[in-house]
């Protein structure tokens, strides 16, 4: 176990590493001067000049690198060129919304698409089966900048149940929930039940049977019990995927959270404020793929003793 | 089951719309302050948007884009990941150690996110467009590659042809990339699938095709503005991408069952 652990730990730490240096690199791609870029041609030689130290672009490049990984050691992002405040400050003020969005997503994900996933597997290749894979199908296919508008043009502008947008209360997060868990639902609902056929066809299922366990219990306390772990890892890897895509499912809400910040920072090429928000998303992924790896050793002793050999 | 003349049908038509489109550029961006917001008709297939311009024309010009860009996305990163998971596969020690790490980090940013934030920072345009994409597309190829490589190179004939003395570039292109063609070609039309939902996707940001030009992307964010009066304009472009990703996906399923035995479920 200990160097299961090790292992996964110092591949994040490496990927981390990996992923700050590519962050660092973002702002030396902005094509010709990024200081002109910024302030537009027609800015003063002082305030330039100004701007340019600030950033500390007028140092040599391994140095710019120092200083970024020694302000990133005390949580330092830099300052946003507009508001002049921390970046760091920035991200805090919007991460309670984004996280809010992805667990919301993850919930409605997950009451769609077990069920599903369930009655698809039970009722393989008849009607119920076809419909939940069609509708799988359809779910990936249905991209969240479409399927966002629409659900706006139904719910709150036709019904007038929900908000149009911004986050005021539950019923406005109501909306952006569907619209981000939707597609993860369908990716979910196809897990679940290509889970659950494999341990159907297991010698414990067809002795729970033979036994006489009702149908619903050999599902339920045999089955499922058995078809939840690749289901978890999959929950997890894209639990930080969602953090991903929020970006636009935020903007087409208004949902004040990074990734409607990253956007907005964008739109000012105001690229500190950007380059945290790329990091900070990112971070979170590898941490959350990092935990879910090491829970799936925790829980199923065959991954680690395959990774430690 | 859904028969393959559908996904078929629906592709060749996006490919002759592409091809086509070159023609109505000029009356898609045709300004007409007459039939602002116009619903469909008898006069524009699929009405007009709030400057009066056709949609069904822009729904047209925006077919050649997406599918521009999506297939200069997925050849450019078959290309690049197929190169490094070969290399990284069939060379094995340290320079596959260093390639797979550098995979890694890829792999670390969640989605679209390194495309959005490398569109963001290179500024909007096609060819920009399909750099940041491809930044992010050729991780997959290259990881797929790489697993298929690593197993593919203990078989006999490999071992033969090495024993034999074949040249190493001979090895990899007459002995492994033809058994490579068929997962590879399955993560090809799945990843265009992607590619046409993230082109859209860019410019439904502001981030890809600006305008005048038509993007599918852009023309939903467009008529989000305009949803109450005119529904049509989110409406038309939103069908066109669900049909076009819908289709490739069917195909990508469908090839996975016939070419990839391995996967069948």
């Amino acid at each position: 176990m200990g160097r299961f652990l090790l292992s996964r730990l110092v591949t994040a730490f490496i990927s981390m590493f990996g992923v700050a240096c590519l962050v660092f690199l973002l702002i030396h791609l902005v094509p010709g001067d990024p200081v002109d870029v910024m302030l537009g041609e027609s800015a003063r030689p002082a305030d330039r000049q100004a701007l340019r130290v600030s950033l500390g672009l007028d140092q040599p490049i391994d140095t710019q690198l120092l200083n970024y990984f020694s302000g990133l050691a005390h949580f330092d992002l830099g300052q946003s060129l507009h508001s002049k405040r921390a970046v760091s400050e920035l991200l805090a003020e919007r991460i309670p919304a984004t996280l809010e969005l992805a667990f919301a997503a993850l919930f409605v994900a997950l009451i769609i698409a077990v069920p599903l996933g369930i009655l698809a597997a039970v009722e393989r290749g008849k009607a119920w089966d076809w419909g939940a894979m069609g509708f799988s199908m359809l779910g990936v296919s249905i991209p969240n900048f479409w399927l966002g508008p629409m659900l706006i043009l139904c719910f709150s502008l036709w019904l007038g149940l929900t908000p149009v947008s911004g986050r005021d209360g539950f019923a406005s997060l109501i909306l952006p929930a569907v619209t981000l868990g939707s597609g993860f639902a369908a990716i979910l609902a196809r897990m679940v039940r290509s889970s659950l056929l494999e341990v159907l066809g297991e010698d414990f299922v067809r002795t729970a049977r033979a036994k006489g366990v009702a149908e619903v219990e050999v599902i339920w306390r045999h089955a499922m019990r058995n078809a939840w772990l690749p289901v978890a890892t999959l929950l997890g890897l894209q639990l930080g995927a969602l953090l991903g895509g929020a970006v636009v499912t935020e903007v087409v809400f208004d949902w004040p959270g990074i990734g409607s910040l990253m956007i907005e920072s964008i739109q000012k090429r105001d690229y500190p404020v950007v380059q945290g928000c790329v990091l900070f998303i990112s971070l979170m992924y590898v941490l959350v793929n990092t935990l879910t790896d090491l829970l799936y050793g925790l829980i199923d002793p065959r991954i680690r003793l395959d990774n430690s050999k | 089951m859904i028969r393959l003349w559908f996904p078929l049908g629906i592709l060749a038509l996006w490919a002759v719309a592409a091809i086509s489109g070159a023609w109505v550029v000029e009356s898609a961006n045709q300004i007409d302050l007459q039939r602002i917001l116009q619903s469909p008709g008898e006069q524009g297939l699929m009405g007009y948007d709030d400057l009066g311009r056709p949609i069904l024309q822009r729904i047209w010009v925006g077919a050649r884009v997406s599918l521009l860009v999506s297939v200069g996305v997925v050849t450019l990163s078959l290309l690049i990941g197929t190169a490094v998971g070969l290399f990284a596969g069939y060379q094995g020690g340290w320079l596959d150690l260093i390639l797979v790490r550098i995979m890694d980090v890829f792999l670390a940013f969640p989605g679209i996110l390194l495309a959005i934030a490398l569109a963001g920072v290179m500024g909007p345009g096609v060819d920009n467009l399909i750099i940041a994409l491809s930044a992010v597309g050729w991780v997959g190829f290259a990881r797929l590659t790489r697993g298929q490589v690593l197993s593919l190179k203990q078989r006999d004939h490999v071992t033969a042809a090495i024993a034999l003395g074949t040249p190493r570039h001979l090895i990899l292109l007459r002995h492994l990339l033809p058994l490579l063609s068929a997962p590879l070609i399955v993560e090809a039309t799945f990843g265009m699938a992607g590619m046409v939902i993230a082109e859209a996707g860019l410019s439904f940001l502001g981030l890809g095709i600006q305008p005048p030009d038509a993007s599918w992307g852009s023309l939903i964010r467009d008529g989000a503005s305009y949803m109450l009066m005119a529904p049509h304009m989110v409406l038309a472009p939103g069908v066109a991408i669900m049909l076009v990703v819908l289709s490739l996906n069917i195909l990508g399923d469908r090839l996975r069952d016939r070419l990839d035995h391995r996967s069948n479920g």
